[in-house]
């Protein structure tokens, strides 16, 4: 492969807190030059970043993608497709299909699809349950052998305290990361919405924002107790992120993530049923978006994934209560969390980290950083441009994302996996 | 059409009550008033000639069916009942297409009722129709707070300044919520009675009086108004047992004797008699108005209908 050269952009690694201008050079897929100073070799193939902003791409750590078993919602390649076009370089699969991901077979094939697709890095959690059932541990070690990265039963908390404490302690043989949905379900039975004056305006049976900081500080005995290694998928509360903060300030393996949706959105968008808001967990009321955004601001939040969850129309034009949860989110991704700079909230480069570094330390990926010999898997993007989000131009099969029509600032330009250019914008 | 257009009720559904202004529900009360004479004179309108009124039931209910079919009946309009509940739906065809196959023979109103909330708004949202809610999931039965409320004026000659009391399960009572939200609306004081583990959470912030002591709560009420019990909550989910909520809470005349003398008490119905009424009580002429309520809700419901097809025929449909 020839010497491709990135010329006059901005240089964004919060792995090294670089922010400056220069080049980048890419040889053989990975990074060959960094700096203020790169100048182009003879023969190079010259792209003129025109000033925008070069970074590692995004690893977006919780993507349900939906292969095997709903491929009409979408597929690994279309995923992929949504991914690269919102500038994400890496995304990992939630194990929670049909049949959910718990064989190392199924690894395989997920990681044969994505190789297949040929865009982003398609890396796959596992189920750490047998077919996420919550009773029996799924194979950690054969798993992680075949290529699962991380454990988790998805979109279900794991709720025995017993079968926690167990996977907690064997996975340490395996280093491995398990990645709980932390909701105590029994409080969260039946629910359709946040509990509050929202919910009992509405008429809809309501999910306590305590659910999650119970089912989290029920863990961190377990973790403290195990020594185990443990991530809080997709953060939403107040109290909750206050666990973690407290856990990681008595120095617990303990990392979480939160999605966009829970620091740009909170419960009233649900106006009048909107089924496109029906989310687990659900949208909170506003106090809870301000404590996610300070969660992110104080690094209590490690890392922001899009919780990628499509749905087709008829799973989501039902009556709210019988509507499934979730939302599209790959391609609003890098917008809606630019929105925390552009607001003021963080700095640029520690949005950037939540996106890049911080996943890909936590996940053990030699990605995120813009480095000597790291991978080239970068995104170009303009931080400022001004658009709208139109949702018969979302790459998913699935379009059920509540920012369509939104105004939106910044988007990828180009997005470059292991040193190909796999997505350009078009004017 | 014929309809004397009642331009201070201008919309074309019935939702809820909450966000109805005062005049509004003054208006369809007005209307419902004029109705009660047609409904005991079993007399035959034309208002509503040429059009259809479809009862679209998800759930079984024999007297808020039949009292809107009555109702369309009354004002000369053709009325289709689909029983829902076991027809098509269980074979799993979604609220939406049942409600376009329907809409495809061009109902003008659509009267629904539907274990979830917010079913009928979506239905609003996707037809072209008026959209009647008879009920949905926990949210609201504007029909029913409004005959309520036309059954306390009549009685009492207006709304505003009582303090009426709403007894039971307010957790999952779409009566409670519509009640809440129109008897505040026309000035009343409202005051919520039952267990904590029957209220909804935040209720504070309804502008409500809670009380879990039901004397205290009934002490000085003009009205009593009691919400039916789903007995399957009963049994230890929500309280521990019929026998110690009706203990508690169940509304007897030593109950009845803390609220004011000449209190009313009302009930949607049907009444599980001997756990959340006595039938002494219930069967009270001088102050029980559970029967009234049931004949006010077939002038009610016409008033309904009226409004929302003048609102259809103002926009030429």
């Amino acid at each position: 492969m020839s010497v491709t050269a990135f010329l006059n952009a901005r240089l964004l690694d919060p792995a090294t807190n670089l922010d400056t201008k220069g080049g980048l050079l890419i040889d053989g897929g990975v990074i060959a030059e960094i700096g203020p100073n790169v100048k182009a070799p003879a023969g190079a193939e010259i792209v003129d970043c025109g000033g925008a902003c070069l970074a590692p791409g995004l690893i977006d750590m919780r993507v349900h993608a939906r292969e095997p078993g709903e491929e009409y919602k979408e597929t690994i390649a279309t995923a992929a497709g949504a991914a690269v076009a919102g500038g994400v370089t890496t995304m990992v699969c939630l194990p929670n299909t049909m049949p959910a991901i718990d064989n190392p077979a199924l690894v395989g094939f997920v990681l044969q699809r994505g190789r297949e697709a040929g865009l982003a890095h398609v890396q796959t959690y596992a189920a750490l349950t047998q077919n996420t059932d919550g009773h029996k541990l799924a194979e950690i070690g054969l798993l992680q052998e075949a290529g699962a990265i991380a454990f988790t039963d998805g979109t279900k908390a794991i709720d025995d305290p017993v079968l926690m404490r167990r996977a907690l302690t064997y996975a340490k043989t395996f280093n491995a990361l398990i990645v709980q949905h932390p909701e105590e379900p029994r409080m969260a039975k039946g629910g359709e919405a946040h509990a509050g004056e929202l919910s009992a305006r509405l008429g809809l049976s309501g999910i306590p924002g305590i659910a999650e900081a119970m089912m989290l500080e029920r863990d961190m005995r377990l973790v403290e107790m195990t020594g185990g290694r443990y991530h809080a998928g997709h953060v939403s509360t107040g109290e909750g992120i206050e666990v973690i903060r407290r856990a990681k300030a008595r120095g617990l393996r303990v990392t979480a993530d939160t999605a966009p949706q829970y620091f740009a959105l909170n419960e009233n968008e649900i106006g009048e049923y909107r089924t496109f808001v029906r989310l687990s967990p659900p949208l909170r009321p506003e106090s809870d978006r301000l404590a996610v955004v300070q969660g992110l601001a104080d690094g209590t939040i490690d890392v922001i994934a899009s919780d990628h969850a499509p749905h087709d129309q008829e799973s989501k034009r039902l009556p709210f209560g019988q509507a499934e949860p979730g939302i599209i989110g790959l391609e609003t991704l890098l917008p809606l969390s630019l929105a925390l700079h552009h607001n003021g909230k963080l700095a640029l480069l520690d949005v950037l980290r939540r996106l890049t570094i911080a996943p890909a330390e936590l996940l053990g990926l030699p990605a995120g950083r813009l480095a000597k010999g790291a991978p080239a898997d970068l995104v170009l993007f303009d931080l400022d441009k001004p658009w709208r989000v139109e949702e018969i131009k979302f790459r998913s099969t699935s379009k059920n994302s509540p920012f369509d029509n939104r105004p939106m600032q910044g988007h990828a330009l180009r997005t470059i996996v292991a040193g190909r250019t796999v997505f350009t914008r078009k004017a | 059409m014929t309809a004397s257009a009642p331009s201070r009720f201008p919309h074309r559904h019935i939702l809820g009550i909450e966000g109805m202004s005062p005049v509004e529900i003054g208006t369809l009360l007005d209307l419902a008033e004029g109705y009660i004479d047609v409904s005991t004179r079993k007399e035959k309108l034309g208002t509503l000639h040429g059009r259809t009124v479809m009862n679209l039931f998800f759930e079984d209910s024999t007297r808020t069916r039949t009292s809107f079919e009555l109702a369309a009946l009354r004002l000369g309009a053709d009325v289709i009942n689909m029983a829902v509940a076991n027809s098509s739906v269980k074979k799993g065809e979604t609220l939406i297409d049942t409600a376009l196959t329907l809409h495809a023979m061009h109902p003008d109103v659509l009267i629904i009722r539907h274990p979830n909330s917010g079913a009928p708004h979506l239905l609003a949202q996707k037809l072209g129709c008026s959209v009647i809610n008879a009920g949905d999931g926990s949210h609201e039965h504007p029909t029913q707070a409004l005959l309520d409320a036309l059954t306390i004026r009549r009685r009492k000659g207006t709304i505003a300044g009582l303090t009426v009391a709403i007894c039971g399960d307010v957790a999952h009572s779409r009566v409670a919520r519509s009640n809440i939200h129109l008897l505040q609306t026309m000035g009343a004081r409202v005051r919520v009675v039952g267990p904590p583990t029957l209220m909804p959470p935040a209720i504070d912030r309804f502008g409500v009086e809670v009380f879990h002591d039901m004397k205290k709560g009934l002490t000085g009420c003009d009205i009593v108004m009691m919400l039916r019990l789903q007995l399957e909550r009963m049994d230890g989910a929500f309280v521990p047992s019929l026998r110690e909520y009706s203990h508690f809470y169940g509304l007897d005349h030593e109950m009845l004797a803390a609220a004011k003398p000449d209190a009313l008490v009302m009930h949607p119905g049907p009444l599980n008699r001997g756990i959340e009424i006595s039938t002494e009580v219930a069967d009270e002429i001088d102050r029980s108005l559970i029967l009234q309520q049931v004949e006010y809700g077939v002038a009610t419901r016409m008033a309904c209908l009226e409004a929302v097809v003048a609102t259809l025929a103002e926009a030429g449909k």
